[in-house]
């Protein structure tokens, strides 16, 4: 399937203006992008759309998607992609989250699977397992932009770079980073009410995580797995916060996977 | 015009340690409890003889930061509303998107009020950057929650039929009620501060008095858009007591010893920005296009700012007394120096009612703070109100092209 089938769109959902990246032919798969947005998304984009039909959508406030004035808060957002299903007529699909999109992704399949066949969380943001005093999450409006970096990424070389970005690009970067801050400031990139509700999930869930990842850690994405019934969780080697960006084909194999094993079970029921 | 005596109540022990974060993160094991307490009772005293000399007083609120101690305007006001007598005191100002309970605002704001018997000034601000990540309140629609919550406060404060209903967007109560309500009617007056020319016409539109501070040379720009906000809704011309600029001051009987005095108040300006990195740009506290300039350019980059005569000073480097009078950030020298100094830049301005003065800052002593407040009380202070009765109105041309 040639990668130029891949395109920008914009639909309205719910009177909202809305970009999303789509193409590639097959089951679909959602993916729901990171704080820092798409940037650097294209690869795994790509190699998805040789076997799927992707939708990446930006959310509300992101890339060059619309933001009411009234959206506040992660179910919002929630609540605005499971309606894009709809809108869409997207069924069965397998609902892939990045980071803040896995927060996202986990909101929505609490709400509903009735669209959602598997879910895949990568490197997903949204509970907390730790006491009061402790930080699951890495504090990214209180660290340096180095100690990010080298948080997120193995290879620094992966990492978007503002200095060769157009002026349109740096407003997105811009805005995709206070429309995160919008939705995530407090409590801090988290429901405190998600982690008890992860047992609404009864839909095959895959929890993959970067072996390097120090913005959650790998232990973080294990206590997410087991709360969510029959989920697995897989680490990716030589990957951090993005396995997305820094290994696309190990993840896309992954998700592969998932769907295969799922087709297996559906034969042999 | 009126001079509003203001300093940050610092604690500059801490200033020279070597750490190169002064606020969120310097740890507080650096504010001795002994020290912190006989500064804040030095300011205090200075305040009380500022208020026996004619000024009136200014306050601020900083956190967790070793440039300002106090961290409550309202506190501090409280004190002050008991220990002075006549001066005007100036909240400027409280931060309002920072807050999440307005209605412990609107009370405290109306006991200061009964307690000074009238003298409570209200100043509303967005607060710096630094502020955010301490309140851990959200940097994005900040000034929408900033007009909520005043909106609410005067509803408070102006309501007298028992308890009213408040269910906005940012905060929620069912018996608004406030006792006391406060002593001048119908509430006493509200300030807000701006910086940028986006903010400025809309503060005119509401009849509300503008306060800018070190805006120097380009000072002139904010106050007209000012004007042509306030022409929206008013049919007077701008009364002069609607505006107000904020500067540094030093004053001694020698201009060596004034410059003396003037360099070490003049230490504001090289540590107010003195902050761990992350905390200096939370998301959505600038605009986009600020944020692209931002992400565009490498290191802190050059604040240039413009003098009288058209040159230009990085007040990001070391500036010099010299440089920041020239660019109307100071106002320093004998007392006749400092009142012409004050004078030109008033007119340059297009003209302002209130001249807020920072005369202590840094480490300048307190024999050195009283003798600055003394000479500037006697000698500046009685012809500055002379000026003011002098014009009417403010002339401003450019505003009706």
């Amino acid at each position: 399937m040639s990668t130029a089938c891949v395109r920008t769109q914009f639909a309205t959902i719910q009177g909202i203006q809305t970009e999303l990246v789509r193409g590639g032919c097959g089951q679909i798969v959602i993916f729901l992008h990171p704080g820092i947005g798409l940037f650097g998304a294209g690869s795994f984009i790509n190699v998805l759309a040789k076997r799927y039909e992707v939708v990446a959508p930006s959310h509300p406030g992101f890339g060059r998607s619309e933001l009411p004035n009234w959206m506040s808060d992660i179910d919002d957002l929630a609540y605005f992609h499971l309606d894009l299903l709809r809108a869409l007529d997207l069924r069965d699909v397998i609902l892939v989250g990045s980071s803040f999109g896995g927060w996202i992704a986990a909101e929505m399949a609490v709400k509903s699977t009735e669209r959602i066949a598997h879910l895949v969380l990568v490197d997903a943001l949204g509970i907390k397992v730790g006491h009061r005093e402790s930080r699951d999450i890495a504090d990214i409006y209180g660290l340096p932009r180095s100690e990010i970096d080298r948080r997120s990424f193995v290879d620094a070389a992966n990492k978007p770079d503002v200095m060769t970005m157009s002026d349109d690009d740096l407003a997105i970067f811009a805005r995709n980073r206070e429309s995160e801050a919008l939705f995530g400031w407090v409590p801090y990139m988290h429901n405190p009410k998600l982690l008890r509700r992860l047992t609404r999930i009864q839909i095959p869930t895959l929890v993959l995580w970067g072996e390097r990842d120090e913005i959650v850690s790998p232990d973080y994405g294990r206590a997410f797995a087991a709360a969510i019934p029959g989920a697995a969780f897989n680490a990716i080697e030589n990957a951090a916060h993005y396995p997305h960006i820094e290994q696309p084909r190990p993840l896309a194999q992954q998700i592969e996977a998932l769907g295969q094993a799922a087709v297996e079970r559906r034969v042999s029921a | 015009m009126r001079v509003f005596n203001f300093t940050e109540q610092p604690y500059p022990d801490a200033w020279n340690l070597g750490f190169d974060s002064l606020r969120v993160n310097l740890p507080n094991r650096l504010c001795e409890p002994q020290v912190a307490a006989d500064l804040y009772h030095r300011y205090y005293d200075e305040w009380m003889l500022a208020d026996e000399l004619g000024f009136d007083i200014m306050v601020n609120e900083h956190h967790s930061t070793a440039t300002c101690l106090s961290a409550s305007c309202n506190l501090t006001l409280g004190i002050l509303a008991r220990i002075t007598k006549r001066a005007k005191l100036l909240a400027l100002g409280v931060p309002l998107a920072n807050r999440a309970d307005p209605l412990r605002i609107a009370e405290e704001l109306s006991m200061i009020d009964v307690i000074s018997r009238g003298r409570l000034v209200m100043g509303f601000v967005k607060g710096v950057p630094f502020e955010v990540p301490v309140a851990n309140s959200n940097p994005v629609r900040m000034m929408d929650r900033l007009w909520e919550s005043h909106d609410f406060i005067v509803r408070a404060m102006t309501h007298r039929d028992g308890p009213f209903n408040w269910e906005g967007r940012y905060f929620q109560y069912r018996n608004v009620n406030i006792w006391p309500r406060p002593w001048q009617q119908p509430h006493p007056g509200v300030w807000i501060t701006a910086s940028s020319l986006r903010s400025a016409g809309p503060i005119g539109e509401r009849g509300l008095v503008l306060a800018t501070f070190l805006t120097g040379y380009k000072t002139r720009d904010l106050f007209r858009r000012y004007h042509q906000g306030w022409k929206l809704k008013h049919n007077t011309p701008v009364p002069a007591d609607r505006l107000a600029y904020l500067a540094l001051g030093a004053v001694a009987r020698s201009e060596a010893e004034a410059h003396r005095r003037a360099a070490e108040v003049a230490r504001y300006v090289t540590t107010t920005g003195i902050v761990a990195e992350p905390f200096r740009n939370p998301p959505g506290y600038a605009t986009i296009e600020d944020n692209v300039r931002m992400l565009k350019q490498t290191g802190r980059g050059p604040r240039l700012v413009p003098t009288r005569d058209g040159r230009m000073i990085n007040i990001a480097g070391q500036p010099s007394v010299r440089d920041l009078i020239d660019a109307g950030l100071m106002f320093a020298g004998t007392p006749d120096q400092v009142y012409r100094q004050i004078i030109e830049f008033e007119q340059a301005s297009g003209g302002f009612g209130n001249l807020l003065l920072m005369l202590q800052g840094g480490a300048l002593s307190h024999a050195d703070t009283v003798d600055t407040f003394k000479l500037f009380g006697m000698e500046v202070l009685p012809r500055l109100r002379e000026y003011q009765r002098a014009t009417q109105a403010l002339e401003h041309d450019e505003v009706a092209a």
